[in-house]
């Protein structure tokens, strides 16, 4: 099984969408990420795997520049994108679901996924692609003109992960979409975001502390620790390996 | 009773004109969490460019009508870019500082917009030409005088306006958006510097309007005319709860008919108390005002 999965990982195109080299980040005088280098090829899902403060959050935080990246180069689609103002990222195809889902809590669902459209011009596909995000969750097409702050947990993830569709990314990256739901919940947003890798051939990169089902829904993954990366791998590698069964797999 | 009713009109109207200017410090506020001690300036400021464009395009031979129009509707543009330029140099390069900062810094600029409006302009009043807008009718013994229609309608029409375009539009949406959570909009590809500055030419060139009807209201305008207005409105929205437009709006009818009613019952000495007096109660009992579910650290 193992074996499978290195081989189609292989045959993956040689030019990254996504690459960071020597990445550095710090919050003040705290160093956060050192010298990260990470590769994403389109159409696959990688996963960063890593405890609590290990720089997760902020690795995909430094991608979009809201963290400003102190060293190192980050290219998206061949072009360095270090200093890119945030909001120019969305149009050029880069989006991303933060940490903590970060639904603007006053508007209604539908103000919400709207906002995830806001740079597109193209306002039949807008109203097409509205449609499919209430296809793929009818909670939300329920709950439209509810405020996004009165929706539970599992449907304000929904609605994170709707609102980034209708920006139809070419990579999203993804902060703890299992953080605080239920199982079946979870089971359910993951089998979305294979859903939107497979079909629209979206490449994603997947945080989570939840490394067992990172790494079952991944073909690839990194291990982060105190800022660095100490490992990549294959996921089943990963998964079969027993220093990370022990620390991160409860093992 | 026909006294009560009276007073019940002049009281939105005047309520009407302290909406106008309290919408600017709470949208600010809500996007930036600045109260912009600067505003009052540009409602001085819209009141003159009125009365200069009243009088040259009056001297034009145009119709009343057409001169109200005119002066109104650039009067509000030239407010909105002076509030633009005022952003991009006061408060723009604090906006990683601390809030005091900016504070500080929206206290120079009213300052520095106050003494340039009277070396520029003089420290006299000056007249309003209220002749465009005398008359009126009587409806069972209540004088309504054109110039309260006027102020009303305008009012009314500005207040839908904005409603409209911060509910329905989504630029309006944007605005909204930023307020509640900046980083989020930057990740969905808002730029935020584009909507602060849009936010601040919308509340002055609301504040314009409103400096225009106040020199129609009291027959002329001076130099510092912004300062107690300003304070008036800006109790007017931490009274509808600060952040929040429809609460602006109702704080801003709220206190006008407050001050109008005050003056008519009880004293017209002490009409600029009782606003104060609101504010200090508003403050001490109710900080987060009448539709305060805005007011919370909890938002970024």
């Amino acid at each position: 099984m193992t074996t499978s999965t290195s081989a189609t990982a292989s045959a993956a195109p040689p030019t990254p969408i996504l690459e960071l080299r020597g990445v550095c980040a710090s919050y003040g005088r705290i160093e956060a990420l050192r010298n990260l280098t990470l590769a994403l090829y389109p159409g696959e899902i990688v996963s960063i795997i890593g405890a609590n403060g290990a720089g997760k959050s902020t690795t995909l935080m430094t991608i979009c520049n809201i963290v400003k990246a102190t060293a190192g180069d980050i290219f998206y689609q061949g072009q360095r994108i270090n200093g890119l103002s945030p909001d120019l990222l969305p149009p050029m195809g880069l989006c991303q679901v933060p940490e903590g889902r970060r639904i603007f809590p006053r508007l209604t669902v539908r103000e919400n996924l709207e906002m995830g459209a806001f740079f597109r011009k193209d306002q039949d596909k807008i109203v097409f692609d509205m449609e499919e995000v209430f296809g793929l969750f009818p909670r939300l097409r329920e709950r439209a003109g509810q405020a996004g702050g009165t929706l539970s947990g599992g449907e304000q993830q929904m609605l994170a992960i709707g609102r980034a569709i209708m920006s139809r990314p070419k990579v999203l990256l993804l902060d703890e979409p299992s953080l605080g739901l239920a199982p079946l919940v979870v089971a359910q947003i993951f089998e979305i975001i294979k859903e939107i890798n497979r079909k629209d051939e979206t490449t994603i990169l997947l945080v989570e502390q939840n490394a067992n089902l990172a790494l079952r829904t991944a073909s690839r993954g990194y291990v982060l620790e105190t800022g660095q990366m100490v490992l990549e791998d294959e996921a089943g590698a990963l998964l079969a390996n027993p220093d990370i069964r022990k620390a991160y797999l409860g093992e | 009773m026909q006294f009560f009713l009276q007073q019940f009109i002049n009281g939105i109207t005047l309520g009407g004109v302290y909406a106008l200017i309290a919408l600017g410090y709470t949208m600010v506020y809500g996007i930036i969490q600045l109260i912009n001690f600067a505003h009052g300036e540009f409602f001085a400021a819209g009141g003159y460019l009125g009365v200069i464009l009243l009088t040259w395009l009056a001297a034009q031979g145009l119709p009343p009508v057409i001169c109200i129009a005119l002066a109104l509707v650039l009067a509000m543009i030239y407010c909105a870019v002076l509030a633009m330029c005022v952003e991009k140099v006061a408060y723009k390069p604090l906006r990683q500082s601390p809030r005091l900062s900016v504070l500080l810094s929206a206290l120079g600029m009213s300052i520095f917009l106050q003494n340039g409006l009277m070396l520029t302009q003089g420290v006299y009043d000056r007249a309003y030409p209220t002749a465009m807008t005398s008359g009126g009718f009587e409806v069972g013994g209540i004088l309504v005088s054109y110039m309260q229609i006027f102020i009303v309608a305008i009012t009314a029409i500005l207040l839908l306006g904005l409603n409209a375009l911060v509910f329905r539009t989504r630029i309006g949406k944007a605005m909204r958006a930023t307020a509640q959570d900046k980083t989020m909009s930057a990740l969905v590809g808002i730029n935020a510097s584009h909507i602060i500055s849009l936010t601040f030419a919308i509340g002055a060139g609301l504040a314009a309007a409103a400096g225009i009807m106040v020199g129609f209201y009291y027959g002329s305008i001076n130099y510092s005319m912004g300062f107690v207005p300003g304070i008036k409105a800006f109790s007017a929205a931490v009274l509808g709860g600060i952040g929040n437009i429809t609460g602006a709006m109702l704080g801003g009818f709220i206190i006008g008919m407050v001050e109008i009613f005050a003056a008519g019952y009880i004293s017209s000495e002490y009409k600029d108390v009782f606003a104060f007096i609101i504010l200090i109660l508003v403050l001490y009992f109710m900080p987060t005002g009448i539709m305060g579910e805005n007011v919370d650290d909890t938002r970024v």
